[in-house]
């Protein structure tokens, strides 16, 4: 069997430790990778005991106590604190999820916390997105119709082609899904991955686009859409109760159809 | 001696900072004018603030009961308590309807009524026919409406190419000797390096400063950088002591919950089960303006009928409107009362509280968006080359009390009279202003400083202190002992800021020395908004003075306008300037002040 290790550079060491209060109670540990750009040093796991008797409930609650409390130079993107920005997706106890709708009771033992797979660091939990990004912009998300709009007035959607979007729209591009993706993280630079296929969908299933033909077209690619393997990984992390892996299924079945 | 530093310069005709609602509209106005536009924005655009907003957008479409721009404007102004400036709020009320079409047209997917136009539910402070019942005014996308406003309009920038520089934090202004702005400096978080952006328009689009305070609705990004910019520059903000407390923040957390949900008949009770708000507001009860509501509750708290284990907090129930329509209507909120307060909405009542929400002042601006400069001979002189909008500004259309949903409105359209104005005065084939060597180097100096800054405070430290001062002494309550308190102890903590300690000196992705610079921005808006507050004695909208109960419009009918000086401990000098008496056409004319019930 051949045996894969990691480059030597990439390895990641065991990092600093700090311990919590004297008096603390309810102490609980949270190992927390850590890459410094600019050190050229290998990444790290630093362990930090917190006392969660001062703590707020989330996940999201305790890296700001560290951050604020323990160790300033601890990185992390964060904003809403409410699961709408999708800021602070990152790797808890072995799933994609977003910090702050995390509670930290729903783990068991120390709180491992990684930043999103299989995505170039930039430092600690901030992963580089620009291609998940930059792949959105090539679905060219946005409405595309030709009949001209009324001049007074919306148009028309019916209450039932209004909710074939819901479950589409609602996706806040936190990119947990394709992140936890082994179809992604083979083929990442010509797979879309679950997040923006889930986004194409939006516009396939939304009865005020006209370009539905195009956008297959630009889809039926045995890379852009067909590396999904069905593997549910992005349906199972998603934090916000989404389906993606269903909307992919649907994309098929267009393409399916359109075929017969 | 500062470090030398790489700088990247650039030429732009304009430059938008920020890209929630209002710097994405400006953003997608000036590119489709054709001018050359740089939106810089410190999180990626579809993670700005305005994604949290769950309402609706206010517009008088009147596809569930008739309703008039008229009408929206009359409640605006009185929900301002007369404070705001009615050429602009008519400006915004009959740019409403068009503003919310033009969403739609770009693929906003808002809710549907039965026969398939867009969804509206009513909201506080939004009636019928001058104040005779609650109408629905509140366009809606479920209670996701700010998030599928936001997403909106990050894909028509897609579409239109807009030029984005993602997670680039902005220092300061670059001011030119004659007072014109010319441009600003920011920071690359990915690589470290420095900008220069030589514009020919600056629009600031940097949202408002929530985190001033400590329970608040507003992202942990809510901190006032533009307002921060514009006080270094030497100029004043308006209006800051108006901040606006959402009646139902979830007790706690401060997630929000919205309005809608009194809006779809949510109600609020005391210890007692009371629906005390027929008491306040008999004729529109839990769906008054918010000021009317924050006040009406904190006063059964203090008066011993809060629930809870210390009688600390407020029901809202919506357990009685059902599984299905909470899941159809408001789904976010049903999930986030689950998540942060544990409680399942379809069962039982949401503990609430009021908290800090929204700030009515700004950067003072007119209707166009061109920033003001007030002097003593000409309230309206404007900044040549700057201009705000969105929560960043006080156009003035929210005066002392904003109305739910108005915030989403103001976005789109302010934000689309900037990219109209930037048009209009932007020459694109006119020359750059050279920009000097030195310009800039006050902020490259003001980074420097603080990223080596070795004192004995942790940024975090001050901040705390900070938003416990602004939470305990400019409260939904105030008095003069309370607030003259609070101004001393605000400059005994805006004194330690030169004592700051910062321990991540790296320019790459340096959050420690991000925090730091926010917490200067927060420190002004703290300063403007104390400082402004003790001075204005009388109550209008959100500020609620105890000492001066009733409005007094012989004295007060006024705007603050507060300039801070941040670079002597925040000290605070206050002028003022006369509210706009005016409607901006004869097609309505000005609505004379009243008593304000509701």
């Amino acid at each position: 069997m051949v045996e894969f290790n990691l480059p030597a550079n990439s390895v990641v060491k065991e990092g600093k430790s700090f311990s919590a209060p004297a008096d603390a109670k309810n102490v609980r540990s949270f190992k927390i990778y850590r890459f410094d750009p600019d050190s050229g040093d290998n990444p790290r796991t630093d362990t930090y005991d917190i006392d969660l008797d001062k703590c707020g409930p989330m996940v999201l609650d305790a890296l700001i106590k560290i951050k604020n409390e323990i160790d300033a130079t601890l990185t992390f993107r964060r904003s809403c604190r409410e699961g709408i920005c999708g800021s602070c997706a990152m790797n808890i106890d072995g799933r994609n999820t977003l910090a702050c709708l995390k509670p930290i009771e729903d783990i068991k033992g120390e709180v491992k916390i990684y930043p999103l797979p299989h995505m170039p660091v930039v430092k600690d939990l901030v992963p580089d997105l620009s291609q998940p990004y930059a792949q959105l912009a090539s679905i060219e998300p946005w409405l595309k119709a030709d009949s001209p709009t009324p001049p007074d007035g919306e148009r028309l959607q019916s209450r039932e082609e209004r909710a074939k979007l819901d479950g589409l729209w609602e996706c806040i591009l936190c990119f947990s899904c394709s992140t936890a993706c082994p179809s992604y993280w083979w083929n990442s630079d010509r797979y879309l991955g679950p997040a923006v296929l889930l986004q194409a969908y939006r516009w396939l299933a939304d009865s005020r686009d006209e370009y539905t033909g195009e956008r297959l077209d630009a889809l039926e690619d045995p890379f852009r859409l067909y590396r999904c393997h069905t593997i549910m990984n992005c349906t199972n992390t998603c934090p916000k109760g989404l389906n993606p892996a269903l909307a992919i299924t649907e994309i098929k079945k267009m393409i399916a159809e359109r075929r017969a | 001696m500062t470090e030398s530093y790489k700088i990247i310069d650039h030429n732009y005709d304009v430059v938008v900072m920020g890209a929630g609602g209002a710097g994405l509209r400006a953003t997608l106005g000036t590119v489709e004018a054709g001018l050359k536009t740089a939106c810089i924005t410190k999180v990626f655009p579809t993670r700005s603030h305005t994604v949290a907003a769950q309402g609706g957008i206010g517009a008088s479409l009147g596809n569930m009961s008739e309703d008039h721009w008229q009408w929206h404007m009359y409640d605006t102004v009185k929900g301002s308590d007369w404070l705001g400036d009615q050429d602009a709020i008519e400006y915004m009320c009959r740019n409403a309807v068009p503003a919310v079409h033009e969403l739609e047209h770009y693929g906003m997917p808002f809710s549907r009524t039965e026969d398939g136009k867009i969804y509206q539910r009513p909201f506080g402070g939004h009636t019928r026919d001058h104040g005779k019942a609650p109408v629905e005014r509140a366009c809606a996308a479920a209670d996701r409406t700010g998030h599928a406003m936001l997403h909106t309009l990050y894909q028509q920038c897609l579409k239109h190419k807009a030029e984005f520089f993602v997670e680039y934090i902005a220092l300061d202004l670059i001011m030119d000797e004659d007072g014109s702005c010319k441009g600003l400096v920011a920071w690359d978080l990915d690589s470290g390096e420095l900008h220069r952006f030589n514009a020919k328009m600056v629009i600031l689009a940097s949202g408002g400063y929530g985190r001033a305070f400590f329970s608040c609705t507003s992202a942990h990004t809510c901190t006032g950088d533009g307002h921060g910019m514009v006080a270094r520059a030497g100029l004043g903000l308006q209006d800051m002591e108006f901040v606006q407390f959402h009646p139902t923040g979830i007790y706690g957390s401060g997630c929000l919950i919205t309005e809608g949900a009194r809006g779809e008949g949510g109600y609020l009770t005391n210890s007692e089960g009371e629906r005390f708000m027929e008491r306040y507001a008999p004729t529109v009860k839990d769906l008054a303006s918010r000021d009317v509501v924050s006040r009406g509750m904190a006063q059964e708290i203090r008066d011993g009928r809060g629930v809870g284990e210390h009688g600390e907090y407020i029901h809202l129930h919506l357990e009685h409107l059902g599984s299905e329509v909470l899941w159809e209507r408001l789904p976010g909120i049903t999930e986030t009362a689950k998540i942060f307060a544990g409680v399942d909405a379809t069962k039982e009542p949401i503990p609430v509280l009021p908290t800090v929400h929204y700030n009515m002042g700004g950067i003072p601006t007119n209707y166009k968006g061109e920033v003001l400069r007030p002097t003593a001979d000409n309230p309206n002189a404007i900044v040549p080359g700057l201009m705000a909008a969105g929560e960043a500004a006080c156009v003035s259309v929210h005066g002392a009390n904003r109305l739910g949903t108005n915030s989403l409105l103001d976005l789109v359209v302010f934000g689309r009279a900037c990219g109209l104005h930037a048009a209009e005065v932007v020459d694109t084939k006119a020359p750059f202003k050279e920009l000097k060597t030195t310009d800039g180097d006050e902020a490259i100096a003001r980074f420097d400083r603080l990223r080596w800054a070795k004192g004995s405070r942790p940024t975090a430290d001050i901040r705390l202190e900070m938003q416990r001062v602004m939470q305990g002494n400019c409260g939904v309550f105030r008095t003069s002992e309370i607030l003259k308190e609070g101004v001393g102890k605000l400059s005994e903590t805006a004194k330690t800021l030169p004592d700051v300690g910062v321990s991540d000196r790296s320019l790459i992705w340096n959050s420690d020395l991000v925090e730091t610079l926010e917490l200067e921005n927060l420190m002004t808006c703290a300063a403007a908004t104390m400082n402004s507050a003790e001075a204005r004695h009388e109550s209008r909208g959100a500020h609620a003075h105890e000492d001066y109960p009733k409005r007094d419009d012989e004295v007060w009918m006024k705007h603050t306008i507060a300039t801070v000086d941040t670079e002597k401990g925040y000290g605070v000098d206050l002028t003022y300037r006369p509210v706009n008496n005016f409607t901006l056409t004869d097609e309505v004319s000005y609505i004379e002040p009243k008593e304000r019930v509701y």
